[in-house]
């Protein structure tokens, strides 16, 4: 019984509730990011203020679906929510426009990774809130074949 | 400004600590603090606890009050400081303030993290929660990975070589087997590092500091009446903090974290001293690779020549700056909340030469480097056996 209170609270704390899905859904789904219309930079994830000039000005951009590997790494330890998984890839993306972002790589062989490779946007299953709850999906990158 | 002695300090075993719980190791903390001074309970004014994530391990928040309830000192002001693993770091800083501003004139400072009651995924998943929560670990990212990340890329950028990281740990555990409140007192080779697990790519086991259970506590007065509860106070000659982004990826270079280049340029520049001052430094390996950039940032050398200066031998106890003498995160452990004030206590162990077989020799001048996430947050302090 503590066990199964245990458990619960992990999967309580590392899936996100169905507000938490939605809210960012669109942008995650359509791979919407933001850029400062004084200075030009590019961010994946929405804000008011730009860290780099001050200025207020940021837009809604698509970002481009094309980029390469900035750095990279193979996950073997798992968090609670991917208990189930084997080891999979995470790298941060540097897109086509400048802007990086973090992402899984997935149909990809470990001995062909390395920094500096072309990937593209592949929209996937990210994970679900419970064996009842919603499935939530975002971007995920492959290698271009 | 006033300036600020720690006159107290004491921690509790780290590790495994599953008979006890998060109280029980804090005020066991507290009491080494409280008969290593000649200061009575009652002489504390208020009290300032670091803590990641009491609400999710062990679902207690509210750790003020609880804390100075069991220590006996309410109905005085306490409160819980939180910035992920340098919680007490920032809860050095807050009670630091509160000295040198005049409000107060004895306060204690601690750090407390109860870790190992939960299986490993979910500290994992806990843990994570100190990165962006909904763009780097919504899409599978791990704190092992972000190092990992960070370590490929300071590997193709500055040639730094695997064994190098290895070598970090090895050293740490060489100290940390010095040192009896460890978790593991035991020593490492380079070959043991490699062939661990993996944890994250390139990071194996050995490269990661453990999931700890564990608290520490110093006592805080201004420095002109440290005389009346030590003969050894050690003063606090610098402090700072600083920040970088929250997501690794919108640093411009993930090798540099500009939180430890602000927090301990603003100490250095309140102590007047430059990094060739330090003696002896307590700095944030939390993974191998974090040690060898806080060498580079903190300035103990040049950019990409962290991996030289562990593989010359610099940083071991009688190099030229030794580094982590109390087995660091990774060999000592990091119960997250109480590694920040843990490092003081190593640090004032040092300056007053009670370090027993660790002991650097001559220790006039220490630092210690605390860092929040992958490094998010950073909290620098810089102490030392004179006054300013």
């Amino acid at each position: 019984m503590f066990i199964f209170l245990v458990e619960k609270r992990g999967d309580l704390m590392s899936k996100p509730t169905s507000p938490r899905i939605w809210q960012l859904a669109e942008r995650r789904y359509r791979l919407i990011g933001v850029k400062c219309e004084n200075c030009g930079k590019i961010f994946i994830s929405p804000r008011k203020i730009c860290p780099n000039c001050k200025s207020t000005k940021l837009i809604d951009i698509s970002l481009p679906r094309k980029g390469k590997i900035y750095s990279y790494t193979i996950i073997n330890a798992f968090p609670s929510e991917r208990k189930n998984y084997g080891p999979y890839i995470m790298a941060i993306v540097e897109l086509e426009n400048g802007c990086r972002l973090t992402a899984e790589i997935v149909d990809c062989k470990i001995e062909d990774l390395k920094i500096g490779m072309p990937v593209e946007l592949t929209f996937r299953k990210i994970g679900e809130e419970s064996e009842s709850g919603i499935i939530y999906y975002g971007y995920k990158f492959r290698p271009i074949s | 400004m006033r300036d600020v002695a720690v006159v107290g300090v004491g921690m509790s075993k780290f590790g495994e600590l599953w008979d006890k719980q998060l109280r029980d190791i804090f005020i066991e903390a507290a009491i080494e603090a409280i008969n290593d001074c000649k200061i009575d309970l009652k002489d504390i004014q208020a009290l300032f606890i670091g803590n990641y994530s009491a609400g999710t391990w062990v679902q207690q928040e509210h750790l003020g009050p609880l804390l100075a309830d069991y220590l006996g000192i309410s109905p005085k002001p306490a409160m819980r400081i939180e910035s992920a693993c340098a919680s007490s770091g920032a809860a050095f800083y807050i009670a630091y303030m509160a000295i040198a501003s005049g409000l107060y004139d004895i306060v204690m400072v601690g750090g407390v993290e109860k870790m190992t009651d939960v299986p490993t995924e979910n500290s994992t998943t806990f843990l994570a929660s100190a990165a962006d929560r909904e763009w780097e670990a919504f899409l599978g990212m791990t704190f092992p990975g972000l190092f990992a990340l960070m370590a490929r890329r300071h590997m193709y950028q500055y040639g730094t070589k695997r064994e190098q990281l290895a070598m970090v740990s090895v050293k740490n555990h060489k100290n940390g087997s010095k040192n009896p409140k460890a978790q593991f007192q035991r020593e490492v080779t380079i070959d043991d590092v490699l062939n661990s697990p993996i944890i994250a790519d390139p990071l194996t086991l050995l490269d990661c500091s453990p999931i700890s259970d564990g608290a520490a506590a110093c006592i805080l007065c201004s420095s002109d009446i440290a005389k009346k509860y030590t003969d050894t106070p050690i003063y606090v000659l610098g402090s700072g903090q600083g920040t970088d982004t929250i997501a690794l990826h919108d640093r411009e270079d993930i090798t540099i974290m500009k939180s430890t280049i602000e927090a301990s340029r603003k100490a250095y520049s309140f102590a007047h001293l430059e990094p060739k001052d330090i003696d002896v430094a307590e700095v944030h390996d939390c993974f191998t690779i974090a040690e060898i950039i806080e060498y580079e940032d903190l300035g103990f050398c040049k950019k990409g020549e962290g991996g030289k200066i562990i593989e010359n031998g610099e940083t071991e106890i009688g190099g030229r700056i030794p580094i982590n003498t109390s087995g660091g995160l990774k060999s000592k452990g990091h119960p997250v909340g109480a590694t920040g004030v843990a490092q003081v206590c190593e640090i004032v162990y040092q300056l007053r030469g009670e370090a027993g077989k660790r002991q650097v020799s001559n220790a006039e001048i220490g630092l210690t480097h605390n860092i929040g996430g992958s490094g998010s947050s950073c909290y620098v302090h810089i102490f030392g056996r004179k006054k300013r």
